[in-house]
């Protein structure tokens, strides 16, 4: 059950979500408080609402996906936006068209809210200062996943009612990991105590300066912490050797049964998706009772309602 | 400043309008009250308490947001900005007579926006209407089928319904 929470009077203004980093707790907050109002629309009768009617939402997606993607498809289509999906495969862009040109003519067609993921972190800011559309940063180099963070704190929010004084750790790959940093940004700007666990070869460069604990070894935190995030170790984005092989990493940084005796009994377990089974997590664990890996999931479609929403309400006070 | 209801005035005509919706019902209709956030949640609970003791039943009561179905979400002249809150309506609404309860009833729009709402919930036997104060000024073809209060108010002026559980007082005034 849900905490009744007091819904803050606020005034949202920015018509692009480009990152965590800059918005304050109150603008995380009100997020997460608008999410709450679009929960309900995935369990009623009918799973549609009409304040993005007449609005065109496009999916720009340089790299792939399937949750963001399709959570993003889900979420416009249940606000009543039409929903164009553009792939880099399939498009002009393999034929060399640039990211601003690709932008600037579906913006003719009429797009009003452009969802972007691209390999170049700082892709999305770069669009937002050139086209008129609303931009919505589903996920920029190793930079942010904004959507990401947001999912991941309203998910703990919900569980235990504030972020507040909580303990959290996140653990794997964070030097190639947008969601470790968004998460970060969101996690401690509500209160919550940030560690990194990783090897030395997947922390990031100059992590010190980073407003978080770090530390090398899981068995060090696992008993202490509230929440633990394992992070996919992204194969496709490692180069040289950053661990000696599978079996090691898994482990010294796998979640295994045997690690979370040791946890806290109301610990949450939270992954981002997808799951290497039985490398960053065995699966006992991913489908134990303390998982809310699939909460994420179904939290993502509300929040990205939320972001929708917000964004296309901001869009529309400036156009007096 | 005028007073036009005072608290007493307030809790009979919640009291009306409840005798009056028993009068309406048949023995096997299943009622629940619906209000509209915020002062219609208020309204809808003080009813269905008062139909639960003149049934001798529970009568189930929700509260609905209708931010996402206003009419002037992609206005550029709204000045405040909407929020979303929740719709928490704990009950199946479908072939249920669901008395839809606001505050005030002026030009007609929030009562479509929450029609819209509620037929995308279900649908009831049939939806009736009832305000704690009617006035003149609608803006769409829709009409109450219960009324606490009939106020003569000037276009423009604003009905101000201030009760216990938001306000800290039970009062209509003018302003």
């Amino acid at each position: 059950m849900a905490l009744k929470r007091k819904v803050k009077q606020f005034d949202w203004q920015s018509k692009h979500l480009l990152g965590l980093r800059d918005l304050s707790a109150e603008h995380i907050s009100f997020i997460l408080d608008t999410a709450e109002g679009f929960e309900q629309i995935s369990t009623r009768s009918v799973k549609k609402a009409p304040p993005l009617r007449g609005r065109v939402v496009v999916n720009l997606f340089f790299e792939d996906s399937t949750r963001t993607r399709n959570s993003f498809a889900l979420a416009a289509s249940r606000l009543s936006a039409d929903v164009i999906e553009f792939t880099q495969k399939t498009s002009s862009v393999s034929k060399g068209e640039t990211l601003l040109d690709t932008a600037r003519n579906l913006e003719s067609m009429g797009v009003d809210i452009v969802v972007i993921r691209h390999g170049a972190a700082g892709a999305p800011k770069l669009l937002s200062r050139s086209i008129n559309a609303c931009v919505v940063n589903a996920g920029d180099g190793y930079c942010e996943h904004p959507t990401q963070g947001l999912l991941d704190v309203y998910t703990i929010r919900k569980r235990r009612g504030t972020l507040e004084g909580l303990k959290i750790a996140i653990v794997g790959d964070i030097a190639h990991s947008r969601v470790a940093r968004s998460d970060m940004w969101a996690m401690t700007k509500l209160g919550a105590e940030v560690t990194f666990v990783a090897p030395p070869t997947l922390m990031p460069a100059e992590v010190e300066k980073l407003p978080v604990k770090i530390s090398y070894s899981l068995d060090e935190v696992i008993d202490k912490v509230d929440v633990v995030n394992m992070l996919r170790i992204q194969f496709e984005r490692l180069g040289g050797n950053p661990f000696p092989s599978v079996r090691e990493y898994s482990h010294y940084f796998g979640l295994t049964v045997e690690r979370m005796k040791r946890a806290k009994p109301d610990i949450l377990v939270m992954h981002p998706g997808p799951i290497n089974r039985g490398l960053e997590m065995e699966s006992e664990v991913a489908d134990g009772r303390n998982s809310v890996i699939l909460d994420q999931v179904r939290n993502g479609l509300a929040v990205r309602m939320a972001v929708l929403f917000l964004v296309n309400q901001a869009a529309a006070k400036q156009k007096i | 400043m005028t007073t036009i209801l005072d608290q007493k005035q307030i809790s009979r005509a919640i009291d009306e309008i409840a005798a009056r919706v028993v009068k309406d019902l048949s023995p096997d209709d299943s009622v629940a009250a619906v209000g509209i956030r915020s002062r219609g949640e208020i309204i809808a609970q003080r009813l269905a308490e008062k139909l639960s003791a003149l049934l001798g039943k529970d009568v189930p009561c929700g509260t609905l947001d209708i931010t996402l179905y206003r009419d002037d979400l992609n206005s550029p002249s709204q000045t405040t900005q909407p929020q979303v809150r929740t719709t928490e309506i704990g009950f199946d609404i479908d072939e249920r007579v669901i008395i839809l309860v606001d505050d005030v009833l002026y030009t007609g729009r929030s009562t479509r926006s929450a029609l819209d709402a509620l037929v995308d919930l279900g649908r009831p036997r049939c939806i009736k209407l009832a305000v704690l104060v009617e006035r003149a000024g609608r803006e769409l073809p829709i009409q109450a089928d219960y009324i606490g209060f009939k106020a003569d108010v000037q276009i423009g002026k604003v009905v101000q319904v201030n009760l216990v559980e938001s306000d800290g007082r039970d009062e209509v005034t003018i302003e």
